[in-house]
């Protein structure tokens, strides 16, 4: 589902990533894990398009992620480490997910009550009013409902209480069949449960790569 | 709903809920309601009175003000969502970056443009109430003219919002330009003339090229034919082209400079990594 082919991205002098080749296939729960500077907001940011390789490519089904951005992101919810203080209201927010994504906002709705958040008392806050937890599982409750293949959550639990936490990991579990799921974290005893694979990274390079646990094998 | 159009309808709606929008809009309103306050529709200067006075009175301040409330408002609409990272999450959707940015354009020029029309709107109908005539061929060049001029500032503040990458240098870009092209309006044109050291022809051009002067001799052209009341460019502009002609290329010009600076943003902002 996706490859890095000696990837490699810049900025300035900095090198971010370095020679990186990486394939995750489908069924794969993947924790990404390494020192802050170590590139991986960097690969998360490459494989959704966002950045132009200096060298190398990468591949989301067989499609270029930069020149082919509808395509690909039609197939790849994400849910960023920090949500940002995006002003539109949350009924706003959805209908720019929905016609955009043709995502069910029915579904939006179920998810965020599985997350235990009441998504219809707050339809016409602002999306930066609310609090960091409300946030944060607005956006996973949207990452679910958009039914995509290719799930990236970067450090995703953050904002959330222990309970959030646990439903957060149920939903996912139920997701997760025929899917790739990317977690960036620091703490990986959080996603162990979860993750078969964990890539560790330094220096913009993978420096290790190991397949654990009978999850989904 | 089409992506673009969905980009444009909730910039629209998150601008018209912003502080700045309530500002820019009570400016342009207040300006207008403050002309009628002051009883500018009663005096007479230089022949001009009533609501043609009003205009161009109202005319004369939006120069100076509409193009670096555009601008402010304006350059920091892509470099701002980069930079808190907005852009990040709502690219993550598939929308491409030619419906996302020109939905934003079109919504961001709606924002700006629906103020100060709706302000002349306002005085046209207070003024047809209170008996004033309406002097219809100036509000049509004006409405042309406030569409040509804010068509060319969004364009160059979306040009500069496409390459920056902070808000704050955005910023200093835009209040640079803004006061470089209202230098050129008179007190820089004026100084050149009289120095002597470059030829008419490039002074006349420097002057032409500028928005912000074509703009204001097209909306004093209507009123003053001759154009006694302004500057020697002005007077050199209609020595090379009829009253008619000027107009057109006066709205035409600052609507194409715009798209032009819009489509140079737009072609960065596909070139350049996007967070």
């Amino acid at each position: 589902m996706i490859k890095t082919t000696g990837l490699t991205k810049k900025f300035g002098k900095h090198v971010s990533l370095d020679n990186v080749n990486i394939e995750f296939k489908k069924n794969e729960s993947i924790a990404l894990m390494g020192a802050n500077g170590a590139g991986k907001t960097t690969l998360v940011r490459s494989l959704l398009g966002y950045y132009h390789p200096d060298a190398g490519e990468v591949l989301i089904n067989g499609l270029n992620p930069v020149k082919e951005r509808v395509k690909v992101l039609e197939n790849i919810s994400f849910v960023p480490q920090l949500p940002p203080p995006i002003k539109l209201s949350i009924s706003e927010l959805m209908q720019y997910v929905s016609v955009s994504a043709h995502i069910d906002r029915e579904l939006i709705t179920h998810y965020a009550n599985e997350m235990k958040l009441d998504i219809k008392a707050n339809l016409n806050k602002s999306f930066f009013k609310l609090s960091g937890g409300m946030k944060q599982k607005l956006l996973i409750a949207i990452s679910l409902a958009k039914k995509s293949d290719i799930i990236i959550y970067d450090e995703p639990t953050a904002n959330l209480d222990p309970k959030a936490r646990d439903d957060f990991y149920r939903l996912l579990k139920q997701n997760e069949d025929e899917k790739v799921l990317l977690f960036v974290t620091h703490r990986l005893e959080e996603v162990k449960d979860l993750v078969n694979r964990q890539v560790y990274m330094d220096l913009g390079k993978v420096v290790s790569d190991e397949r654990v646990g009978a999850h989904h094998e | 709903m089409s992506n673009l159009l969905l980009i444009a309808y909730l910039d629209l709606k998150e601008s018209i809920r912003a502080k700045w929008f309530l500002v820019y809009s009570l400016v342009f309103g207040g300006m207008i309601a403050l002309f009628f306050i002051a009883g500018v529709t009663e005096s007479q200067v230089m022949g001009f009175s009533g609501l043609s006075r009003l205009l161009l009175m109202y005319i004369q301040v939006t120069i100076v003000i509409l193009p670096i409330f555009i601008l402010i408002t304006t350059v920091r609409s892509i470099s701002g969502d980069r930079d808190n990272h907005i852009l990040e999450y709502m690219l993550s959707f598939p929308i491409s970056l030619k419906q996302y940015y020109w939905g934003k354009i079109i919504g961001r020029f709606i924002t700006v443009y629906l103020p100060v029309l709706f302000a002349m709107i306002i005085a046209i109908v207070y003024g047809f109430s209170k008996g004033a005539a309406i002097p219809w061929d100036i509000f049509f060049l004006y409405t042309g003219l406030l569409f040509a001029l804010s068509s060319a500032f969004l364009g160059i503040a979306f040009f500069i919002s496409s390459f920056v990458k902070s808000s704050e240098v955005a910023l200093g870009i835009a209040f640079f330009i803004w006061i470089a092209l209202l230098a050129f309006i008179d007190i820089a044109l004026i100084s050149l003339m009289m120095q002597q050291r470059m030829n008419e022809e490039l002074i006349i051009f420097l002057a032409m090229i500028n928005p912000m002067e074509i703009f204001r001799v097209a909306a004093i052209s209507l009123f003053d034919p001759e154009l006694t009341v302004m500057g020697p460019v002005a007077f050199y502009i209609l020595d090379s082209m009829s009253q008619g002609v000027f107009v057109l290329v006066s709205i035409a010009y600052p609507v194409l400079l715009g798209m032009l600076f819009a489509f140079f943003g737009f072609v960065i902002f596909k070139k350049k990594d996007l967070v």
